[in-house]
């Protein structure tokens, strides 16, 4: 543990990987989508309420933010809100499902600077990836990058989840990358949102968890991993990052409403700080919110302490653990030395994600998953 | 690669870069490349922010009465930020990046 590793865990002044989901619209209904978005909310932030944020983020230095939803998109005022982070100093790296990228909007997103955008797909091919995002995504999602590569927008990214279905297409998806002359990232599914009912058919296998680490020590610097995958480190040899898990500490969540969390993964009251709206705003949710506090205190390695790699792997995601049902100091769900499958068993219940915006119509097709992954 | 910061010469922070301080000293962001780098020492930002009065790091860290054991470590540490380009050396204002 280096004396950084320990700085970062006692918190910053101000976040370095903060997420703002700008809205719980989504015209799509992936299986795993961790804020289990799909329709608005009313309460959501205004545009003044939005700007005011941004105005917030600039006094406290905030580099950039990672702007996702929800589909940010179907926001009306979402140029004139990243016109104004991006004019401000404060950097935006958007995700979205490429919908509403067509070539005005690919031109206008070009002639932005500071600016990141972040196409999701989830397998090499339509037919994976429309398992996990819904029947059409692939073309929507193709035609988008179609339209920013026109534009010449340059290096977007194409973002990936990684599940037992993709983790086989990783050479392919980089190649699909390459083409564009993009850049790959890819993150770790948790069983966040409507993530929750599926992360079990979905995560990936034991053995897929070590091809994933060897794949990414080989070719780990071709990709962004959003340093998510550190609980792969107690296989060997540490990959690339902050070894830590961030939440709270130099991770956090506004969601649509203002709602603060510690993390995006974790949508639950437990983990909830505060919202933009109290009296302070987000910085006085961020320097000294109980729970934040309570976050950066040290954390006890509880069923880990008797694990040689608990130094590597710091015991995993809190977030993973938390919608399993685990302790959220003992091991990972995916702990690659064994000892997920054995607390998986004997946890009973698992608390539900807090917030739900699914359509009905999500709910159903998330309730039906197992059945459609028995393809193979 | 290392640069040795002896032959870097003249040195001032990128335009694009922004400096945030931190209980540990501070952070770096580098606008155009995206690069996050962290100063972790306190007196490691004063240098840093100083470089562009002085004719090179050597002199600044004398204005700045830096210690004899800081010394080699802020030169590795300025040599890190210059190949990451959050500092440049002053006839090459230009971006770089
Ligand atoms: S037992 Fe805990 S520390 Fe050891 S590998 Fe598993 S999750 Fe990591
Ligand atoms: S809870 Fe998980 S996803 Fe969130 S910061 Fe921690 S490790 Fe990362």
């Amino acid at each position: 543990m280096t004396k950084l590793a320990d700085q970062m865990k006692r918190g910053l002044d101000a976040p370095i990987c903060l997420t703002w989901e700008l809205t719980y619209a989504c015209n799509l209904d992936c299986v795993h989508c961790l804020s289990s978005s799909g329709r608005r909310d009313p309460r959501e932030l205004s545009t003044d309420e939005a700007i005011a944020v941004i105005d917030e983020l600039r006094r406290m230095q905030v580099f950039y933010v990672n702007i996702g939803g929800g589909e940010p998109m179907l926001r009306r005022d979402f140029f004139p809100i990243i016109d104004h982070a991006t004019t401000s100093g404060v950097g935006v790296k958007f995700s979205t499902n490429g919908t509403y990228i067509d070539t005005d909007a690919a031109r206008r997103l070009a002639a932005m600077d500071y600016l990141d955008v972040q196409i999701s797909i989830d397998g090499a091919d339509a037919a994976t990836n429309d398992l996990v995002r819904g029947q059409g995504s692939w073309d929507t999602a193709r035609r988008a990058m179609d339209a920013l590569a026109a534009a010449d927008f340059g290096e977007f990214k194409i973002s990936v989840v990684v599940t037992r279905e993709n983790v086989t297409q990783l050479d392919d998806l980089l190649a699909i990358a390459d083409g564009y002359g993009a850049q790959l990232r890819i993150t770790r599914l948790r069983p966040a949102g409507r993530g929750a009912d599926t992360w079990h058919q979905l995560h990936p296998t034991d053995a897929q968890q070590r091809d994933l680490y060897h794949w990414l020590l080989e070719r780990g610097d071709r990709v962004l991993t959003g340093d998510s995958f550190f609980h792969l480190n107690a296989l060997g040899d540490p990959l690339p990052g902050l070894n830590l898990c961030g939440a709270g500490r130099v991770v956090c969540l506004i969601d649509p409403v203002g709602d603060v969390y510690a993390c995006p993964f974790v949508i639950h009251d437990e983990f909830k700080a505060g919202n933009v709206r109290d009296p302070g705003g987000f910085a006085s949710v961020w320097n000294s919110s109980e729970l934040f506090a309570e976050l950066r205190e040290p954390g006890s390695a509880g069923a880990c302490a008797s694990c040689g790699a608990y130094d590597a792997c710091q015991g995993g995601c809190m977030a993973a653990k938390f919608f399993t049902g685990l302790p959220l100091d003992g091991p990972d769900p995916e702990c690659v030395s064994g000892h997920g499958a054995a607390a998986l068993a004997a946890a009973t219940t698992a608390p539900r994600p807090d917030q739900d915006h699914s359509r009905a119509r999500a709910r159903a097709a998330a309730a039906a998953v197992p059945v459609t992954l028995g393809r193979r | 690669m290392t640069v040795h910061t002896a032959t870097l010469g003249a040195l001032r922070l990128h335009p694009s870069v922004a400096v945030r301080p931190e209980p540990f000293g501070a952070l770096a962001y580098h606008y155009d490349t995206r690069r996050l780098v962290f100063l972790r020492h306190p007196q490691l930002v004063d240098v840093v922010h100083a470089l562009h009065e002085h004719a090179d790091l050597d002199t600044t860290m004398d204005a700045l009465g830096v210690a004899e054991t800081l010394r080699g470590p802020f030169q590795r540490a300025v040599a890190n930020l210059a190949e990451a380009c959050i500092v440049i050396t002053r006839d090459s204002e230009e971006d770089r990046s």
